[in-house]
């Protein structure tokens, strides 16, 4: 297999066992949206990291982190409801960030790689960060699991119990922050939020608890990249497009299986 | 019907224990605005150990606000809010929407406060939903769901019982089991409970201490007197005000009205209620109208 291959596809299946998981928290909590908007202010993020130039992704982590950190501070203020308030960020950061990659000299930045992504060209040393991201973050995420859990599930009841709300979201916010950072680099900044929320929307067919759900989500994902990767190989389509499509054809099929377990189990006790 | 189940010390009055006189949590002259709004101003109240508080006020008078202000969920603007260091707190919240997406069966959703599967197995069977487990939690009507959680609340054995308008969503049949199941799990555990509801005479039977709430406290004290205060009765209207005691009757699903028993008004009362039996009519024609 060539190299440039097998470095795709670790780096996607690194990308996918952290998204799913992750991804499973977006949809309970309705944060699809936020993934979206994390995505769109990347580009504002590299544009600073060749500016100041640093590791790309690392200053993309950062500066994703830090909006992450804001948003969670300017939630609920000001009277603009949330989802008004992420549509400005979002929309404002990726004009914001087309404007500072305007002003990057001398570097031939390649807009297309980071709006749509471009895993056929993952370097050595992107895999070996993927990788350690994605252990880092699984790990992370265990240690998070059952607060965020509580907090899913109702988060006035969770601080009222002792769980430290403020600090657990701004955790699982930097979090999503990190995974968006490394998940750019698969799909690109457009279709980020589709490798959080496709895999574990199509988990939740076959899943009966949420931990069971969130590893279908992984492995979902998982298989979308092997796909992906796969028919861009084969028929020459663009790998983070792909991707994505696998996905998506995977959750129709999952929508389409009668009988999923999880949804159909009526009130019979 | 799902009752509770019979057990000696339920039928034992609970003799106050050592925590009976001392404070679960307390406030004194408190306001709150939220959004510029003022919701609270120069509102007192306290819970101690094994009473009963029940915060009665119009929708919008800020009740749950208060609640959250004692939980400590919400920090008052003026005021002091002091709770007993270390309180327990079982609070169960008047609405819960949890996401269809997420897959949680009830035994699951218990076992985010206490991983011991027969202690949550123990528990719903005494709230009177023992087959419910594998059920997923979205599944639950308004009445199961409410059992669940108080399931759940004596999961974490707490020392104070927060309801916010536990009754709600519930039909008049099920409010009254409901209501009996809250007083005997009070009994039994022992445990303050701090509850909100826009009803009196629901709760009245197991209420020692009513706060009539509409932004400021309007009139506070034994159910009794607070049912005949001129403020309630402008707060609620003298038509609601004339009945001094509600709980002597249910409607079945048909609208008829069923006779709960005599013993209903008793202080530390404890029953199963009778199966529906017929009323007598003048009675039926009396409650007809009152309700």
């Amino acid at each position: 297999m060539d190299d440039f291959l097998l470095r795709a596809i670790l780096a996607g299946l690194g990308v996918a066992v952290l998204s799913g998981p992750l991804g499973c928290l977006v949809i309970w909590r309705h944060m699809a949206f936020f993934g979206a908007t994390l995505a769109h202010s990347a580009l504002l993020g590299i544009a600073l990291g060749l500016l100041l130039d640093v590791n790309l992704t690392l200053g993309l982590i950062a500066v994703s982190a830090a909006i992450a950190v804001l948003l969670v501070s300017a939630e609920g203020r000001r009277g603009i409801a949330t989802d008004t308030l992420l549509s400005i960020l979002s929309h404002s950061a990726l004009a914001a960030g087309l404007i500072a990659l305007a002003f990057v000299q001398g570097v031939r930045v390649d807009l297309m790689g980071y709006l749509f992504g471009d895993i056929l060209a993952v370097g050595p040393g992107d895999v070996a960060l993927i990788g350690a991201v994605a252990a880092l973050g699984l790990g992370a995420l265990a240690f998070l699991w059952r607060p965020l859990l509580r907090i899913a599930v109702h988060e006035e009841m969770a601080a009222v119990e002792g769980v430290p709300v403020v600090a657990v979201r701004i955790a699982f916010m930097v979090l999503l922050a990190v995974v968006v950072a490394i998940a750019l680099k698969v799909v690109g900044i457009l279709l980020v939020t589709a490798l959080l929320v496709i895999p574990a929307a199509a988990a939740r067919r076959f899943a009966t608890t949420p931990e069971t759900m969130a590893a279908f989500a992984a492995v979902i994902g998982a298989v979308a990249v092997l796909g992906g990767i796969g028919a861009s190989f084969v028929y020459d389509l663009p790998a983070g497009a792909a991707i994505v499509c696998v996905a998506a054809l995977v959750f129709v099929a999952a929508m389409a299986v009668p009988g999923a377990r999880a949804l159909r189990r009526g009130r019979g006790v | 019907m799902p009752g509770l189940r019979r057990t000696q010390e339920d039928r034992v009055v609970t003799v106050p224990g050592p925590s009976a006189n001392t404070v679960l949590v307390s406030a004194s002259a408190i306001a709150k605005s939220i959004a510029g709004n003022p919701v609270l101003s120069d509102v007192s109240i306290a819970v101690h150990g094994g009473e009963v508080v029940t915060v009665i006020g119009p929708n919008g008078a800020g009740k749950s606000t208060l609640l959250r202000v004692l939980m400590g969920v919400l920090k008052a603007d003026a005021g002091t809010v002091v709770r007993r260091p270390g309180l327990t707190i079982g609070y169960v919240p008047q609405r819960m929407e949890i996401d269809a997406a997420l897959p949680l069966t009830v035994t699951r959703f218990l076992g985010l406060s206490c991983r011991d599967p027969a202690r949550i197995r123990e528990a719903l069977n005494e709230v009177g939903v023992p087959g419910a487990g594998q059920m997923p939690v979205q599944a639950l009507s308004g009445g199961e769901f409410r059992r669940v959680m108080l399931a759940r609340a004596i999961l974490r054995a707490p020392e104070l019982l927060v309801l916010d308008e536990p009754l709600a969503g519930v039909d008049v049949a099920g409010q009254a089991e409901l209501y009996d199941l809250i007083g005997a799990l009070r009994r039994r555990y022992g445990a303050g409970v701090l509850m909100v509801s826009h009803d009196l005479h629901l709760v009245m039977a197991e209420t020692d201490n009513v706060v009539c709430l509409n932004h400021h406290v309007c009139c506070a004290g034994h159910p009794e007197a607070v049912s005949r205060d001129p403020a309630y009765t402008q707060l609620f209207g003298a038509a609601v005000a004339v009945y001094t005691h509600d709980h002597d009757h249910v409607h079945d699903g048909a609208g008829r009205v069923v006779a709960l028993g005599d013993d209903h008004g008793v202080p530390d009362h404890s029953h199963e209620h009778a199966p529906a039996t017929p009323v007598p009519e003048s009675e039926a024609k009396e409650r007809v109208r009152g309700g």
